[in-house]
């Protein structure tokens, strides 16, 4: 895809290229290597094009090369801040022992979906899980914004039951049937209102005056536009502290199915601190997604920290995950042994980010509860809807919610909502 | 011809940017590779200025498109003059119509709009997509395509190919993720704040009659102010509005004003939770740190 206008500099840089011999073009090959090892995407056209850049007499000035070959193959800010050291590493051979640590751990992340494949879905036997989480922790705990990672012992304290076994399997086929209901109820609402729309349409004046020639130019036969409807945008928030091992791991599996059936959806875990886990979620196969997801959701214990975590997704996530058409439901018993005061703050800075957030609490569903929680009161004043989530009754509720949402986003503003706090029957 | 690095620094320099060597070498390799050039970096670092001051090295024309959330081609690519399109036909009734639609789906019709712009014009002009990422997922893959191939089709009138090539800059905030297929096609420069140095420099350069020793204080100082955790950290055209604010008012040297800077440190914050972040201690503390 990237060949069409490069022609010129290869031609450009053929005459050139005479002058360079094959040991600089296997150091070339080498580097490029090494690149797509530490998760830089490199093809063909870039080292033919490194090569052009090679050959250009710029570069023959020692300090020119490195930035030259920084802008053709970086193409994000995490390749940019990682560029400069694997680049010395290489050619100058300094700092070589990062470079291998680097490399590794890439390839570590890179090739974790890849051996999840084998290890996935036979994970529940004993002793395994060791060499999975730690993978897992590569690619999805780094996923928290500033690229931490830490050593294994997070995982010490990984209990040897299967959260899967904690729900009834009936109980996890229905939710998954369930979920996959909600995405495709919503979908064919959107469609709907696409074709029922009445107000606010626009006229199509580039298809009418075409339509219209014969008519000579009367506009008889109206061409109209159809405003392009955007699907509302999910995203889940879900607490998989201790206090809500009970239900992780049936959220777990409600949330593979709105991520796997919405295009637009992103999920986080949080504990003590936040992991985004969509990429973990879209895996096809749902065993394998939801064990990756459950051992991370396993090796959890010491406390929640909402706010912590909420400010960690203001700060690093908001930005790219959220706009004026998103819904972010947040699913936690509220106990947070952060300061309330913090997590009072950022709800309120989500709240004005995003069209509606809804804080599904499986607390609610018990008899009596009223939040007395201390997080949960600071949070209540910035929740749209606050709903229990402790069965499928609860999460089939939400169905109607999401779907006025959609239709009647700037009329139910600012309304509030608290579905009935005595579902359990 | 393709310009040697140290001709666009200087010329960069002299059109009012002041560019880090890395950059200068980005925008030479844009020539050399003839591909395009995405500027990723907080919002105000001076990611637009980088396109209007590559068009003045060039001495080129400047042709902006700038994208929003349901951008669509018409808006970017062209559109028909319907009013002429309406008055043609009505002048023309009786005749046959295919001879009408015809006449009025020509040229003479047609408005351009940037993207066809830029690859009409004779001499090859600096195409700047800014903040692409605002734009749809379909505008993206629809300009990945104009940008490998430089022709696009118009149903009516058929295929228009480029006259001549556009230097094609990109700028994006990263309010979502681009396309690895779109970020492959790219060049890709981080931009980010000045250093000290480099700031003061460009006060200089942006600012006249300003002292240098004055300069300096004032990019410590908004180098330290971008050190707080504000929502809204002070771009560079906040520095140098805060920069002839303070020239402005007469102002020589900043520790000698503390009161004056405070006030008028709402050139560089623009929120009010900003402005109760940053109360006088707190300004009078980084005001001791720059001296």
């Amino acid at each position: 895809m990237a060949a069409g206008s490069q022609h010129a500099a290869h031609s450009r840089a053929g005459e050139r290229e005479a002058s360079l011999g094959p040991p600089t073009r296997r150091r070339l090959a080498g580097f490029a290597r090494t690149l797509r090892e530490n998760g830089f995407k490199v093809g063909l056209a870039e080292t033919g094009d490194a090569l052009a850049i090679l050959s250009a007499p710029l570069t023959a000035q020692p300090d020119s090369l490195k930035p030259a070959l920084r802008a053709l193959f970086c193409a994000t800010h995490s390749d940019w801040e990682r560029f400069d050291e694997i680049f010395d590493a290489y050619w100058l051979g300094r700092g070589l022992r990062q470079a291998r640590t680097l490399s590794g751990a890439a390839l570590a992340s890179r090739s974790a979906t890849r051996e999840l494949k084998d290890v996935g879905p036979r994970s529940d036997k004993p002793g395994l899980p060791d060499h999975v989480e730690r993978r897992n922790e590569e690619s999805d705990f780094s996923g928290d914004g500033r690229g931490k990672r830490e050593g294994a012992s997070r995982f010490e304290n990984l209990a040897g039951t299967d959260l899967r076994h904690i729900v009834d399997r009936a109980d996890i086929e229905q939710a998954h049937a369930l979920a996959e209901r909600l995405a495709r109820v919503m979908r064919a609402r959107l469609v709907r209102r696409q074709r029922v729309r009445r107000r606010g349409r626009r006229l199509d004046l580039r298809r009418t005056i075409h339509r219209n020639v014969s008519h000579g130019g009367t506009p008889v036969d109206l061409a109209w536009r159809r405003r392009k409807i955007k699907p509302l945008r999910l995203v889940f928030l879900l607490d998989a502290s201790g206090s809500m091992s009970l239900y992780t791991a049936f959220f777990v599996r409600f949330l593979h199915g709105v991520v796997d059936a919405f295009r637009e959806a992103e999920a986080f875990v949080f504990h003590t601190r936040l992991a985004h886990v969509s990429a973990s979620l879209r895996d096809r196969d749902v065993t394998r997604a939801v064990d990756k997801l459950a051992l991370m959701a396993q090796g959890i214990g010491g406390g929640t920290k909402i706010g912590e975590s909420l400010a960690t997704f203001n700060r690093w996530h908001a930005r790219r995950v959220i706009n004026s058409r998103t819904a972010v439901m947040i699913v936690s018993d509220g106990y947070d042994t952060g300061a309330p005061e913090q997590l009072g703050e950022e709800m309120r800075r989500l709240r004005r980010r995003c069209r509606r957030i809804i804080w599904l609490n499986p607390l609610i569903g018990w008899r009596d509860y009223s939040p007395q929680a201390r997080g949960m009161q600071a949070a209540l004043p910035h929740i749209d809807l606050f709903a229990p989530a402790h069965n499928l009754e609860s999460l089939a509720a939400l169905e109607p919610y999401l779907a006025r949402i959609m239709s009647h986003a700037s009329r139910f503003r600012h309304s509030r909502h608290h579905l009935g706090s005595q579902s359990d029957r | 011809m393709t310009l040697d690095r140290e001709t666009i620094s200087d010329r960069l320099a002299a059109a009012g940017y002041i560019a880090d060597r890395d950059l200068a070498t980005a925008l030479w390799l844009m020539d050399f590779l003839k591909r395009p050039l995405l500027l990723e970096g907080e919002a105000g670092v001076g990611k637009t200025e980088v396109a209007k001051a590559l068009a003045t090295v060039h001495g080129a024309e400047l042709i902006r498109l700038q994208c929003y959330e349901g951008l669509d081609q018409n808006a970017a690519l062209y559109e028909w003059n319907y009013q002429r399109q309406l008055l043609a036909i009505k002048t023309r009734e009786g005749e046959d119509a295919d001879v009408i639609e015809d006449h009025i789906f020509s040229e003479r019709y047609l408005l351009e709009r940037p993207l066809l712009a830029a690859i009409r014009r004779e001499k090859p002009p600096v195409l700047l997509i800014d903040e692409i990422d605002r734009a749809d997922e379909e505008f993206e893959a629809f300009l990945l395509e104009l940008l490998s191939d430089f022709q696009l089709s118009i149903p009516e009138l058929g295929t228009i190919k480029a006259t001549a090539i556009p230097r094609v800059v990109l700028t994006s905030n990263g309010t979502r993720e681009l396309s690895d297929a779109l970020r492959r096609r790219c060049l890709y420069h981080y931009v980010d704040f000045p250093d000290v140095d480099r700031e003061a420099r460009i006060i200089i350069t942006r600012t006249p009659g300003i002292d240098t020793a004055l300069a300096l204080q004032i990019a410590a100082l908004v180098a330290s102010v971008r050190q707080e955790d504000l929502r809204k950290v002070p771009g560079v055209a906040e520095t140098l509005d805060w920069a002839a604010t303070l020239a402005g008012l007469d102002i020589h040297d900043l520790r000698q004003e503390p009161e004056a800077v405070h006030e008028t440190m709402m050139c560089l914050i623009k929120t009010h939770e900003d402005k109760s972040r940053l109360p006088r201690e707190v300004t009078d503390r980084l005001l001791g740190k720059v001296a």
